[in-house]
């Protein structure tokens, strides 16, 4: 039984569909490989069918050579890189000796496979939707293999149709199955923690430093995975109070802010004073292979085995490896004191020799003001006055600040934080650089709030004499709407190569829709799926109630699917269903029943001696039947439609007279 | 391919197991008289092996997406699922309500293979893949809408006589080859099988009269064997008892002038035994259907002819066939 043409081409489009999905993060000569072997295995069996399969001398050394290949390119053949180029390649190696029905059968197992692999590098709605079309090729070569069958007996069975019909039936088939795919998308139970952890590419991308030199931000604000999600016991807080602080920066060698190394909290300071009521909430941790944890503004409470430092940075044990979840409880409105000799002059402390003009600024202020609050508000001004946001700042030199103060003027939260805390340690006011997340979008849907990677920021906390610690966000001077609407609005405007109006709109349409996608599909999780049945009050489904949903709506489609299956067709052929349409009117309207063993005409013969007026109506009819009945030997359908319109038209109304 | 053919008779003998212990659930037993309408009674559905291995491909992928946290991967493998179970009511809708009408068939003779032609009622759906296997032979045909479906097999024969039909099994893997969904129809319904042809041309009996003249006698008031006088009958052949009875001259048959007329005795054959002796006159009877030549069949109790043409060889065949 070999591949007829079509079943094998089919295969092969099927194949080609799947490698080249992974086609964007193969190396370039894997890609042309591939396509050369599917290209000339697909024209050997087009000119030279009878060769059959390639001969084992030639497909040995090939399974041989994949391994290798996977080890020259990548050094290692473990992992999800490796691992797709052995999957890809195996299809393509199963492909050029597929001969049989059964080897195109195990071609469309594996295809399945790399098409979803593929999903494993991508996860946007492009990728998504190019996978989606590479199933139907897939679909298209299992439904060839069902027809086109040859047997021992009948040479050749009756093909079906042209592709066309096959390709809607498959769209057909897809689009039915799309509301039990659904159903299943949603209630199938999500891992807590993977089963086995792999080097995913996902994984291979880090939160935030512990540091910050420019640039290193840069990257992060560009990228839309989730640092964390978080859930409210109480009111979502607004916008600008959304900061949730990571690590605290102290030490500045005029590159780079860094930790300089964290002393625990002594619990018995207590320099804290909230002056508010305090808001309970969990946050759900994305991996970030670093060990800071994330709290709203300041947090009063450790997560369970968390370290809390002086400064409030909040520090896992070990490195985040998996998805983490802790509660905390956190002041909005405090009081932050607690600053003794050695913070003051951590807090003051300069790089020598570099800065000479901002050192000079800073000092000039002192001078001028004596409240500490005037001299942040002359910055604030400054920057607010003189100052562009951009996330692609021109290069700074060795006095950066003074590069960027002077100079550039142009440049995104980390140098705006960064050349604040230069400014006001300068006038003697002990500042730091608090790196973290600012923002976040609420999930109605979800009931909770992400914060993504592109919502990082950088801000600093000064400390005035009678207030404690207080936040300063210079970032925020300069655009307000920052901190008001979050990086998305911002960041999106920042690229200069989108300059025509009409380009960027439909950029930000197109950002938009995969936004939507990342958010309601990608984002997807138990969380989420907790608060599926919120439509019908309840919040926090727990997993009877999502069972009992579940079970409920699979119970529907079985029904609905039972009763497509089971819906039988009443008869075939059209023309004995119009006269038996035409006898059930005349055995209704003229009270004569045809008997089971009557034919036409004995029918008509009776009609007419019971019911002599409505020869004019029914004789015609039984007459056409007759001819169309016996008189051919093919009837045309065009004449059994009208013979049934006619039927339907008839006027049989029994006589007055009568 | 050999491996598909033993899985694939490891599932018929499967199968067959099972219909010894549940014959009321596969309803082999019964014959059962035409049309056969296959429903939901009758159809059973089976995922292939592909399916389960199309299955087990399916887990696997479900299993690395939930564990990537990967719903768009998630979402594909729900989709595929979804597409496969929906396959399952495509299979079994493909069956159902499919009507076998009528069997027809050419006898043939024993060792030629029997063609049949099953003839299913004309539907309203588009039936693709249909599956028939009956004995070891098997047809893919697809039923279109409003046309009566007609499926040609055929059928080895191995002895003469009346053949009942096997059990039919009419199945399929629409659509996409991971169920399977299938119905046994037992139709009561008995082919003829005609007698074997010797192989070797023996010439025709020419004459034999005296064989033919005792025969006569002993068969000599049926009616069948007499006829009018004509001018020059021999008056030996008048037959006075039946001629009185008639009130007209009467002549027996076989004694006419006996030119390219044969007399295919069973009993004069008596050097060969039954079967060898069907054999011969099988092939007589076609050698004389060949020359168009008028022959006479004496079998033990039953006297055809002499007759010439189609009918009258079916009729000869289908006497031997029986014997």
């Amino acid at each position: 039984m070999r591949l007829t043409r079509r079943q094998f081409d089919l295969t092969a489009l099927t194949t080609l569909c799947a490698s080249g999905l992974h086609a964007p993060h193969f190396p370039l000569w894997l890609n042309l490989t591939i396509t050369l072997l599917i290209a000339t295995r697909w024209l050997q069996r087009r000119l030279r069918p009878d060769w059959g399969k390639p001969p084992a001398l030639l497909r040995l050394p090939l399974t041989l050579a994949l391994p290798v290949a996977v080890w020259l390119q990548y050094g290692n053949i473990f992992g999800l890189d490796p691992g797709s180029v052995f999957a890809v390649g195996m299809l393509v190696l199963k492909l050029t000796e597929s001969e049989t029905a059964r080897d195109a059968r195990a071609v469309s197992t594996f295809a399945m496979f790399v098409l979803m692999a593929a999903l494993l590098f991508e996860q946007d709605l492009l990728t998504t939707l190019y996978v989606g079309l590479g199933s139907i090729p897939l679909l298209l070569t299992l439904r060839s293999l069902e027809t086109e069958e040859r047997t021992a007996s009948v040479p050749a069975a009756p093909a079906l149709g042209n592709l066309g019909a096959s390709l809607a039936a498959v769209l057909a088939n897809l689009f039915a199955a799309a509301p039990l795919a659904l159903i299943v998308f949603l209630f199938l139970p999500r891992l807590a923690a993977p089963l086995w952890s792999a080097q995913t590419a996902a994984q291979g991308k880090t939160g935030l430093n512990d540091s910050m030199s420019p640039g290193n931000l840069g990257q992060l604000l560009l990228d839309d995975s989730p640092a964390f999600r978080v859930s409210f016991d109480t009111a979502v807080p607004p916008p600008a109070q959304r900061y949730w602080r990571g690590v605290v920066l102290w030490r500045y060698d005029g590159q780079r802010w860094s930790r300089a190394g964290g002393v625990p909290l002594d619990p018995v300071r207590q320099p804290l004073k909230p002056l508010a009521a305090e808001i309970g909430y969990e946050i759900t941790q994305e991996p970030s292979q670093k060990r800071w944890l994330f709290g709203l503004d300041i947090p009063t409470s450790d997560p369970v085995g968390a370290q809390r430092d002086e400064d409030y940075t909040l520090a896992a044990p070990r490195p985040i490896g998996k998805l983490t979840v802790y509660r905390l409880r956190s002041a909005l409105t405090y009081s932050l004191d607690g600053l003794d000799s050695r913070q003051r002059l951590r807090g003051l402390r300069l790089p020598a020799g570099l800065n000479p003009r901002a050192l000079a600024l800073g000092k000039e202020w002192a001078r001028q003001h004596d409240d500490p609050v005037k001299i942040v508000q002359a910055a604030l001004e400054l920057i607010r006055r003189d100052f562009r946001y951009t996330l692609t700042p021109p290069p700074l030199g060795r006095n950066a600040m003074d590069d960027f103060l002077f100079e550039t003027k142009a440049g995104y939260c980390e140098h705006f934080s960064s050349a604040f805390a230069v400014l006001m340690r300068a006038a003697g006011i002990p500042t730091r650089v608090v790196l973290g997340y600012q923002g976040g979008y609420w999930s109605d849907v979800g009931n909770y709030m992400v914060v993504r990677q592109s919502d990082a920021h950088a801000w600093n906390e000064v400390w005035l004499p009678d207030r404690g610690w207080v936040r300063v966000d210079p970032t925020a001077a300069v655009r307000p709407d920052r901190v008001e609407l979050g990086a998305g609005t911002v960041n999106s405007s920042g690229s200069a190569w989108f300059g025509r109006e009409w380009a960027l709109a439909m950029r930000n349409r197109w950002d938009l829709v995969n936004r939507l996608w990342t958010q309601v599909v990608v984002q997807f999780d138990d969380l989420t799926q907790r608060g599926l049945l919120r439509s019908v009050g309840i919040e926090q489904a727990d997993w009877r109630q999502l069972g009992i949903t579940f079970a409920l709506c699979m119970g529907l489609l079985a029904g609905l699917g039972l009763w497509w299956a089971l819906r039988r067709d009443h008869g075939g052929d059209a023309l004995d269903q119009a006269y038996e349409r035409l006898c059930a009117r005349l055995a209704k309207r003229l009270d004569i029943t045809r008997a089971p063993a009557e034919g036409p005409a004995d029918y008509l013969r009776r009609v007419l001696q019971h019911q002599p007026q409505a020869r004019a109506s029914v004789e015609p009819l039984l007459l056409q039947y007759m001819q169309l009945r016996y008189a051919q030997s093919t009837i045309e359908p065009a004449t059994v439609r009208a013979f049934a319109r006619a039927v339907r038209k008839a006027d049989l109304h029994r006589s007055p007279a009568r | 391919m050999s491996r598909a053919a033993s899985t694939g008779e490891f599932w018929l003998k499967l199968l067959a197991q099972a219909e010894k212990r549940l014959p009321a659930l596969t309803r082999l037993r019964v014959r059962e008289n035409l049309p056969i309408r296959l429903d939901r009674r009758r159809i059973y559905v089976l995922p292939t092996a592909f399916g389960l291995v199309f299955a087990g491909m399916l887990f696997v992928m479900s299993i690395g997406a939930l564990n990537y946290y990967n719903n768009p991967a998630l979402m594909l493998t729900a989709l595929l699922g979804s597409v496969s179970v929906l396959s399952m009511l495509v299979a079994f809708r493909t069956l159902d309500g499919s009507c076998l009408d009528r069997v027809q068939a050419e006898p043939c003779h024993a060792g030629d293979p029997l063609t049949l032609e099953l003839v299913f009622a004309a539907g309203r759906r588009i039936r693709p893949g249909l599956r028939i296997d009956i004995g070891g032979s098997h047809a893919v045909v697809t039923a279109l809408p409003g046309e009566p479906l007609r499926a040609v097999l055929t059928l080895p024969t191995e002895r003469r006589g009346l053949l009942a039909l096997p059990r039919i099994r009419v199945w399929t893997r629409w659509p996409y080859g991971l169920f399977r969904a299938w119905s046994w129809l037992n139709p009561q319904i008995e082919l003829l099988v005609y007698p074997r042809a010797e192989p070797h041309a023996v010439p025709l009996p020419q004459g034999g009269q005296a064989v033919q003249r005792s025969r006569v006698q002993a068969l000599g008031e049926e009616f069948g064997a007499l006829r009018a006088y004509r001018a020059n009958d021999p008056r030996r052949l008048i037959a006075w008892k039946a001629s009185a009875r008639a009130d007209r001259l009467l002549v027996r048959e076989p004694e006419q002038p006996v030119g390219d007329d044969y007399v295919l005795d069973f009993d004069a054959l008596g050097a060969l035994d039954l079967e060898a002796r069907i054999s011969r006159l099988t092939r007589w009877v076609l050698m004389a259907e060949e020359r168009r030549a008028r022959y006479t069949l004496l079998l033990p109790g039953l006297h055809l002819g002499p007759d010439i043409g189609s009918a009258h060889a079916r009729r000869c065949l289908r006497e031997l066939a029986l014997l």
